[in-house]
């Protein structure tokens, strides 16, 4: 077994991020893409211009994230009376109605969860931008957690989805999805999208540099 | 002993020979880098056939009904997407359709096209390299079980002005996830590029 720490790019080596297949890397080919042997994928040593697209990609989210809160998700008409709901305030209704449980779970997947993973965002960027060696373990946790936790936040397109299916009783009740739920389906997938850009093996490279 | 590069930090290690059921972990970052697989063609097999049938009664079937009074509404699982393109938030509506119906789907067709000509052992299907980098691409965007959690949320909501009754695709729907879980998770990767490579 190896002891001595040594990254692939370290040793001139490549792995595909497909097939996960290490082989030699030719170096830079005057800009023209390389592909790997078995699977055909092209070959990065690290993903390309992963801080640059990852930042942008979590502005926009952000940006969108305000009117995702702000307009209505859902637009229920009962009885010639309608009612417009936020996020939040769906959420105040389960907290009245007794359901903590469900405020609870909703509160989390849509407000929550992407606010976590801005600022987990923001934090790994900049802790790899200016080139951190502190606990790098902790931060690809932390980079593993917004992998995983990014996708709940589909929760509330879907509850949306299914009430406009089931109610709709012609004037006696009826509900339609809000402006806001297209711009909260851009917050998750864009969201999704930025993980996605962010390569974690920037974090270990300062700490091989540093030693 | 091969030798392969963490997917979390890059370092190169080499694995050795595995017994079966263990994984083998980065010895820096503590990343999963293989995990060895017992009869995994066959449990991959089994298991993706068992999710087709479970999908197309999810499909097809009742999904939920809501009954208040003397009215009752009856749906399916598209009938919420159908709605959303009615309504013309049509990339909304594609974005549910590719999450919960499409991508399950062309997880599970993927999957087949796949693990059948290595199980006869026969020579892999043209595309079969693209077809399952793909697939590997797919994971994150299938989201039934999210979808499950909605359906649970939305009955607690209406619970006060009408009563719910979930149809057979609902449970279909419910035992489909689990049995799509166990199929992704039967996978061994390491053997389909092998396999895809000596194939090529």
């Amino acid at each position: 077994m190896k002891t001595s720490y040594a990254s692939a790019k370290s040793l001139g080596l490549v792995s595909c991020h497909d097939c996960h297949l290490l082989s030699r890397w030719p170096g830079s080919s005057g800009g023209r893409s390389v592909q790997c042997p078995r699977c055909g994928a092209e070959l990065h040593q690290r993903k390309p211009n992963s801080i640059v697209r990852t930042w942008a990609l979590v502005i926009a989210a952000m940006i969108f994230y305000i009117p995702a809160n702000a307009l209505p998700m859902t637009v229920t008409s009962a009885l010639g009376a309608t009612q417009a709901d936020t996020i939040l305030s769906g959420v105040i209704y389960f907290i009245h109605s007794g359901s903590w449980e469900i405020a609870l779970v909703i509160f989390t997947a849509s407000i929550f969860v992407p606010f976590l993973k801005f600022i987990i965002l923001i934090y790994l960027l900049l802790s790899v931008q200016f080139k951190s060696i502190k606990r790098p373990k902790d931060r690809i946790r932390l980079y593993q957690l917004t992998e995983a936790i990014g996708r709940w936040s589909m929760l509330d397109i879907y509850v949306v989805t299914i009430l406009i299916a089931l109610v709709k009783l012609g004037i006696l009740a009826d509900i339609e999805a809000g402006p806001a739920v297209i711009y909260f389906a851009s917050v998750v997938v864009i969201t999704m999208l930025a993980a996605e850009s962010f390569d974690p093996r920037l974090i270990w490279d300062a700490v091989e540099e540093e030693a | 002993m091969h030798q392969i590069a963490c997917h979390e930090c890059d370092l190169v290690q080499s694995i050795p020979p595995m017994p079966a059921r263990a994984a083998a972990r980065c010895v820096r970052c503590g990343a999963v880098l293989f995990r060895s697989k017992p009869n995994s063609i066959d449990r991959t097999l089994a298991w993706t056939i068992a999710g087709l049938v479970l999908y197309v009664v999810a499909v097809t079937f009742p999904f939920l009904a809501m009954k208040s009074g003397s009215i009752i509404r009856e749906t399916g699982l598209l009938t919420g997407i159908r709605q959303l393109f009615d309504q013309g938030i049509i990339p909304l509506a594609t974005l549910v359709l590719l999450t919960c119906v499409l991508i399950p789907l062309l997880q599970m067709l993927g999957l087949l096209y796949i693990f059948v000509p290595l199980k006869m052992k026969i020579r892999s299907q043209p595309f079969a390299i693209p077809v399952f980098r793909l697939f590997r691409h797919l994971k994150p965007w299938s989201m039934m079980e999210i979808y499950m959690l909605g359906i649970l949320v939305a009955i607690v909501k209406l619970g006060k002005m009408a009563t719910i009754v979930p149809g057979l695709a609902v449970f279909a729907f419910g035992l489909l996830i689990f049995v799509l879980t166990f199929a992704l998770s039967s996978v061994d990767s390491h053997l389909v590029w092998e396999y895809l490579e000596k194939k090529r």
